[in-house]
């Protein structure tokens, strides 16, 4: 609990912004207190709608969870954001004057929206330790990587997310060799060190044990406030353990949102959702 | 070691160059040293025929080597490679013609032999300025790169990858094959260019230029081993192999991977250029053939026989493939593709690593377990 809280700290802080990497994060204009904006996005895979006229409004420093049954577009919704899937219709703001649409996935990372693969996604050929650095958030031109070096503040980081993420003593270890939570865990670590404005977590808590999943629990919680986190699950317990506001999706359209208890309740969702499965 | 060390560079390169160095250069030296001064009854003389044969070996090394950083590195199977080894060849071609002078045939001041024979009056603009050494040897550089940023470019931003990429690459190099055979190309068409005499005032026959070519393409296999060794141990080279294993997580952590992928690209390129540009002095000849798909498909062999990713394992491996080819087509001339073929699926199947790997892995547990310590210091 104790790194936890060392942790938000120094979130709190913000760490001092890299040469030009960091300054295109401040630039977020949340005048409005809403860091997303989703509106009217519709995305068809050969006819069939997989989003269909979707709104979601994410407020700055909000921890949401995104339910719903498999195929009703959670990650599709993720990949259109993150700008790997161009939408038919709709628009995506950050803030209140950054379009994301038309960007590429790499200027939208940089932007400040970071993002966490349902399967997780690491470098297995590279250790732990290098998918850190990787994932740093600094300069990603050609240049720069080229005279790279690792700085003790770096190093310090690193270290820092590394017994958060707990695998310290497996820095040195492919990351392929990692069992499936601890990959999990690794590409958790991977946001936390690129430290983005708004993390977009799929699924974190697949193939975690019990414990992990509550550790997971706690870190996205502790997360909240300065961060907005938008994660997407299954886990009903998990949901119910971290979420103040719940939305759920089906079939490509917001069906419900509010609270936990206000969605338990709702007839819609327990018809066409948690009805399927009690 | 601390892991600021592991991940420096220079690091790196201290702890690889040494034993590639030595031993590279103990052989090229001892090689060169019974050629030169050892008399030719003693056993230790190494006859001018197999010093060339070795400097060719070396070009076929840096070839490997170029196609290694690309498909090792970054998983960019190139079937292309031939190309850019080959239009160094003619960078390279085109100036030593230029040497030739009216030494020729004809007897031309200015104009090659092909194009006295074709009734032409002018040299073209393309075969201006390789009468000097420095334009040729920026050519070398200059228009492989080119064509490797234009392809490489076109390719990655529209997101060409895996096997399409390949058959595009393959394209490519038959593309050029077919173009470099037609004589209004201006390259000497089926025959390419040939009989030269001098290499910057030298002549080409003697044993000490022979020696001298050979020990250039030594010093260029070493310098491109360094410097890709720097490359691949910087982040830029972390970044380049997380391109390989998942290229959707590297854009997602903000990098432009298509930037990376023709920059490498071009380096690659360049590196394969060098390699044409050195082999043609010392074989005295490049044709269209160098174009040949085959070529570039077995430049891939040669790496995947040593080991891909390594960057020693695709020179071992270029090596050792041209000194069995050499052998085996002494004897049996026209069974080397099914030979070739045969070794192809021999290590796919059973040394996914290449020759290197069998090494590699029992190195792997002596230096395995570092301390814990190690971070943050
Ligand atoms: N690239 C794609 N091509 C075709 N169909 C897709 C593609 N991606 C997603 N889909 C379909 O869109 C629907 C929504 O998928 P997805 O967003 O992955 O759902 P979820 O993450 O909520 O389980 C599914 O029916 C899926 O089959
Ligand atoms: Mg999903």
């Amino acid at each position: 609990m104790n790194r936890l809280q060392a942790v938000r700290q120094r979130l709190r802080r913000g760490p001092a912004p890299p040469l030009g990497a960091g300054s295109d994060q401040e630039m977020v204009d949340i005048s409005h207190q809403v860091l997303l904006y989703v509106e009217g996005l519709s995305v068809s895979f050969d006819g069939f709608k997989a989003l269909n006229e979707l709104n979601l409004y994410i407020n700055d420093g909000e921890l949401r969870c995104l339910i719903g049954a498999n195929g009703a577009g959670k990650t599709t919704l993720m990949d259109v954001i993150t700008g790997k899937t161009r939408p038919d219709s709709g628009q995506v703001y950050f803030g209140q004057t950054i379009d994301l649409l038309g960007k590429t996935e790499a200027q939208i990372a940089q932007l400040g929206v970071g993002r966490k693969f349902q399967k997780p996604t690491v470098f297995e050929q590279q250790t732990v330790f290098a998918n850190l650095e990787l994932a740093m958030r600094v300069e990603k031109n050609i240049l720069a990587t080229l005279v790279a070096r690792l700085s003790s503040e770096n190093l310090d980081s690193i270290s820092e997310v590394l017994d958060i993420i707990g695998l310290k003593s497996q820095h040195d270890a492919l990351a392929g060799a990692l069992s499936h939570g601890q990959k999990q865990w690794l590409e958790i670590g991977m946001l936390l060190i690129a430290d983005p404005r708004l993390m977009l977590v799929d699924e974190p808590v697949a193939g975690m044990t019990a414990q992990e999943t509550e550790r997971t629990a706690e870190l996205l919680t502790s997360l909240a406030g300065k961060r907005t986190v938008v994660v997407v699950e299954h886990d009903m317990e998990f949901v119910r353990s971290i979420a103040k506001t719940v939305t759920v999706l089906h079939q490509g359209s917001v069906l419900a949102e509010g609270s936990m208890s206000d969605i338990q309740s709702d007839p819609a969702v327990i018809e066409v959702y948690l009805g399927e499965d009690p | 070691m601390t892991l600021a060390n592991q991940f420096s560079p220079l690091h790196e390169l201290r702890n690889k160059a040494p034993v590639f160095l030595t031993a590279l250069f103990s052989m090229t030296l001892f090689a060169s040293v019974c050629n030169l001064w050892v008399p030719e009854d003693s056993a230790f003389h190494v006859s001018t025929y197999t010093i060339t044969l070795l400097g060719k070996y070396l070009c076929y090394a840096l070839l490997a080597l170029s196609v290694d950083v690309v498909w090792g590195y970054c998983g960019i199977l190139s079937l292309g490679h031939g190309a850019f080894f080959a239009l160094g060849g003619y960078t390279m071609g085109m100036y030593l013609m230029r040497q030739v002078g009216d030494r020729g045939v004809y007897g031309n001041p200015l104009l090659p032999d092909f194009m006295v024979f074709l009734n032409w009056q002018d040299l073209p603009w393309f075969w201006q300025g390789f009468d000097q050494f420095w334009f040729a040897f920026f050519a070398t550089l200059l228009v492989p790169g080119l064509l490797a940023f234009v392809f490489g470019w076109l390719a990655f931003r529209s997101r060409v990858a895996g096997v399409y990429l390949s058959i595009m690459t393959q394209a490519l190099t038959y593309a050029l094959m077919l173009a470099f055979f037609r004589n209004e190309m201006g390259f000497g068409g089926n025959n390419g260019l040939t009989d030269f005499k001098d290499i910057l005032g030298f002549n080409l026959q003697s044993d000490r230029v022979r020696v001298a070519l050979f020990l250039c393409s030594a010093l260029m296999l070493a310098a491109a081993y360094c410097a890709s060794v720097l490359i691949m141990s910087s982040r830029y080279g972390r970044v380049i192999m997380g391109i390989r294993d998942a290229e959707a997580r590297v854009r997602f952590i903000g990098f432009k991977t298509e930037t990376y992928k023709v920059s490498l690209f071009v380096y690659s390129a360049v590196l394969a250029a060098i390699a044409g540009a050195l082999y043609v002095p010392q074989v005295g000849i490049i044709n269209p053939g160098e174009f040949s798909p085959l070529n570039s498909i077995e430049v891939v062999v040669w790496v995947a026989v040593g080991g891909r990713g390594t960057l020693y394992g695709g020179i071992v491996g270029a090596i050792l493939v041209n000194y069995a080819k050499t052998r085996f087509t002494a004897i049996f001339p026209d069974q080397w593709l099914f030979v070739l073929g045969a070794l192809f699926v021999f290590v796919t199947v059973f040394l996914p690593q290449g020759l290197v790997g069998v090494f590699k892995d029992q190195k792997h547990w002596l230096f395995r377990r570092k301390s814990v310590e190690d971070v943050g210091e």
